[in-house]
């Protein structure tokens, strides 16, 4: 079984980046160089070795490749759960996304990291992400894929919380764990309804279980459904639990591009798109508003923020938004399709913007000047000169982001709206969620080239620092050049489509839609049929909106004509809201957090005013009031009266019997012959 | 004069003689001397159940035995009296009662 290449390629995948980790964390500071070639190298070499995996797809061109593996982990008779590994297309695709973004991550951070005081602890902890990620990838179980999921957890509270001394960073790493937490339960408690009805965790079984539609149907597997998608709300950031995913900017750049690009947002989707078949209608429905929500909401937030890194964020929050409502309108390709696109794309845009705050840095550091924010959009401007490469490229993908056709956004995207608009036509009352879909399209195309405009166009708005600010050194603008050219289309299409809007190529052929297990969905055919009707529908309300979104951007922050001051006074509370985002966090201080502190200070003085003096205090009182009596009892009781009574009656006893031991001799023979005539006279009767 | 009988009741008679005297006596020569009673019972016993036994010459023997075990005892317990009676200036045995103390 492991000569087999398509396992035992998968499994070197999985491990190297944990051995990696292995290394730097215990041998990493006497290493030369600290030990980041180890890093650099194995995940250098996990990224040929998923390249020779998507080779050997493309050569095979079988949709229905699959091939797995497993071992005994624990067998207790009824009880067994096996790890095993699950290899086909969809997972070949997805190690070559986290292995290219990891690897270009971990180039990039060669210039990025250069100096940090904890260099080593870095590489260790990017090789324990991928290797987790690898994990959810790989999964052919819940189990080990909750395992992987946790430890994504781990690892990217770790990476969040690099720079642990600044406060903020340190905040933002417990909240994104702890949000985390709250997704994650619901997933425990999906995994063990599935559990409990099934009888097993590996996917097959419990797809095959569903679809006879005995062991769990109807509410129950509803509820199950929706707690494993609980698990992708918390993990890829869906609203209500967005709220972390933004203030993870605190971690290093290239850490934000991995993680928003491949390796811990994806995983809801990844997660999704794996377990699609167990989702009811009625899942489908919840999951296809959460993320409409999320994509409206994300998307008109990242309108009025300033921080480049905060719109990068919130423009991740809105395109996970529309992979779920892909989810949920049952296109579930389409989503892993935008995945893999957006993949490419955001990661790049990560990469450009800490190509931009790397010289900012550097900028500022020149002009000696500590107190201005080198993220902050505001204090950008003109850029386009003095970072040409940085600038086409993050051009690229912005374009890729926006839709515009020829470009790999739109392919996706167009797919994720045909299915929202093909799902609101058989589904009239459903016709919200097209809506969010296209108005969140329209968005990001606006709020990303106001992005590229205040960063890269008009004056220097410093112009203290404006001389100092340069091109990244190449193994920085190395990963930027690769990812921007992979947002082209043609990319997705090969080989055998070359029309840039239409989104047929290896992807959609390899990649196919399976039907759901549950009884009486629809199938995938039915699906692909109704979104293929309203695809050029979708098409052009796309390519409008994205020209609708690009044109306001132009004439606001580019040509000027249109004055975003006077827009936003007009809109003061829709202004003051998205610039707030929303008051979530603000709300769930108020409404989640103050009642709950409130709560736990009541208890806890509830617990030491009456549990704790009382109670506790008391059981102490009372034992010993208990220990003192029975030390007493044992004392005067047993000591004085039981074992020294003996010794007394002993004493009293042997000086009674020492009065027959006269020491005469004459004495003791006669009582011997006493004895005998005693027996010589009781033998004779 | 033929039957053991008579020889018994000698015997016995030596043996309870010579018991009264080693219990009786307070001078430890005469306790010996009862001792010595004793043993010559117990050889005129071995004497008389071989003679009408049909033993041949054992109980002879386990007599000469005897005797010369009583010759050996005496000249011990002879050597122990006179090293008390060096000690302690008298050989009244109830006032050699040291272990008592």
């Amino acid at each position: 079984m492991i000569e087999n290449p398509m396992i035992s390629f998968p499994l070197l995948i999985l491990f190297l980046p944990l051995l990696s980790f292995l290394i730097l964390i215990f041998f990493g500071k006497r290493l030369p160089r600290q030990g980041d070639w180890v890093a650099v190298g194995s995940i250098v070499f996990t990224f040929l070795l998923a390249v020779y995996l998507f080779v050997q797809m493309l050569m095979n061109y079988n949709p229905d490749f699959s091939n797995s593996a497993s071992i005994s982990w624990i067998d207790l008779g009824a009880f067994k759960i096996n790890l095993g590994i699950l290899i086909d297309n969809l997972t070949i695709v997805m190690l070559l996304i986290v292995t290219l973004v990891s690897s270009c991550t971990h180039i990039f951070s060669l210039e990025y990291m250069k100096g940090d005081i904890r260099y080593n602890r870095y590489y260790a902890y990017l090789g324990l992400f991928t290797f987790s990620m690898n994990g959810i990838v790989l999964a052919d179980n819940l189990i080990s894929m909750y395992m992987s999921w946790e430890l994504v957890g781990v690892s990217s509270y770790l990476l969040i919380g690099h720079w642990f001394e600044k406060d903020s960073a340190a905040n933002a790493s417990k909240k994104a764990f702890l949000t985390n937490r709250v997704g994650d339960i619901g997933f425990f408690i999906g995994i063990m309804l599935l559990y409990s009805a099934v009888g097993a965790f590996a996917f097959s079984p419990i797809f095959e279980s569903i679809s006879t539609g005995e062991s769990i149907a109807g509410a129950t597997l509803t509820i199950a459904g929706l707690g494993i998608f609980m698990g992708a709300v918390g993990k890829s950031s869906q609203f209500p639990l967005h709220i972390w995913l933004p203030d993870a900017m605190e971690g290093p750049t290239p850490v934000s591009a991995l993680m928003h690009a491949a390796t811990m947002v994806a995983a809801g989707v990844y997660m999704c798109v794996r377990l699609f078949p167990i989702f009811t209608p009625g899942a489908l429905t919840v999951i296809a508003y959460v993320g409409g929500i999320t994509a409206i909401l994300a998307a008109i937030t990242a309108i009025t923020q300033n921080d480049i890194k905060k719109v990068l964020a919130y423009s991740t929050v809105s395109q996970l938004g529309f992979m779920v409502l892909a989810v949920g309108t049952g296109v579930y390709t389409a989503a892993f399709f935008h995945l893999l696109t957006h993949a490419m794309f955001k990661a790049n845009l990560f990469y450009c913007s800490g190509s931009v705050i790397h010289s900012m840095h550097h900028a500022l550091h020149e002009a000696h000047d500590h107190d201005t924010d080198p993220q902050d959009m505001r204090n950008m401007g003109g850029f386009k000169e003095k970072m040409p490469v940085t600038y086409y490229s993050m051009l690229i993908s912005t374009l890729a982001i926006a839709g515009v056709p020829l470009f790999s956004g739109f392919l996706s995207k167009d797919a994720i709206l045909a299915g929202t608009l093909a799902f609101a036509q058989h589904h009239p009352e459903h016709f919200l969620l097209p809506l969010f879909g296209f108005s969140a399209a329209a968005i990001t195309a606006f709020y990303m080239f106001r992005l590229i405009f205040m960063t890269f166009h008009g004056k220097p708005n410093m112009k203290s620092i404006f001389k100092d600010i340069h091109e990244s050194p190449n193994v920085m603008t190395g990963p930027i050049v690769l990812l921007g050219t992979l947002s082209f289309f043609i990319f997705y299409t090969l080989p055998s489509n070359f029309n840039p809007i239409k989104d047929k190529g290896w992807f959609t052929d390899l990649i196919v839609p399976r039907n759901s297990s549950v009884p009486g969905s629809l199938t995938a055919n039915e699906i692909a049929e109704y979104a293929h009707h309203a695809h050029y529908l979708a098409m052009g309300l796309s390519i409008a909106v994205a020209s609708v979104g690009i044109l306001l951007a132009v004439l606001m922050y580019f040509t000027k004509t249109l004055s975003a001051k006077n827009i936003s006074a007009r809109f003061g509370f829709l202004y003051d809201w998205s610039l707030n985002k929303f008051y979530f966090d603000e709300n769930y201080n108020r409404f989640l957090y103050q009642p709950f502190m409130r709560l736990a200070n009541t208890v806890s003085w509830i617990d030491w005013e009456f549990y704790d003096k009382y109670f506790i205090n008391g059981f102490g009182r009372l034992t010993k009031l208990f220990s003192n009596a029975s030390g007493k009892f044992d004392y005067d009781g047993i000591d004085q009266g039981l074992v020294d009574g003996f010794g007394r009656v002993s004493g009293i006893a042997g000086k009674f019997l020492r009065n027959i031991q006269t020491g005469r001799l004459q004495n003791y023979l006669l009582f011997v012959v006493a004895g005998i005539l005693v027996i010589i006279i009781a033998q004779a009767f | 004069m033929n039957n053991i009988d008579s020889y018994l009741f000698i015997s016995s008679m030596l043996f309870c003689l010579g018991l009264f005297g080693v219990i009786t006596r307070r001078n430890a020569i005469a306790v010996l001397m009862g001792v010595e009673l004793i043993l010559n019972a117990a050889n005129i016993n071995f004497i008389a159940f071989s003679k009408f036994n049909g033993m041949n010459l054992d109980g002879h023997i386990f007599g000469l035995l005897v005797i010369v075990l009583a010759a050996a005892e005496a000249a011990v317990a002879l050597a122990i009296i006179i090293n008390i009676y060096n000690n302690m200036n008298t050989i009244n045995v109830d006032e050699a009662a040291e272990l008592k103390r």
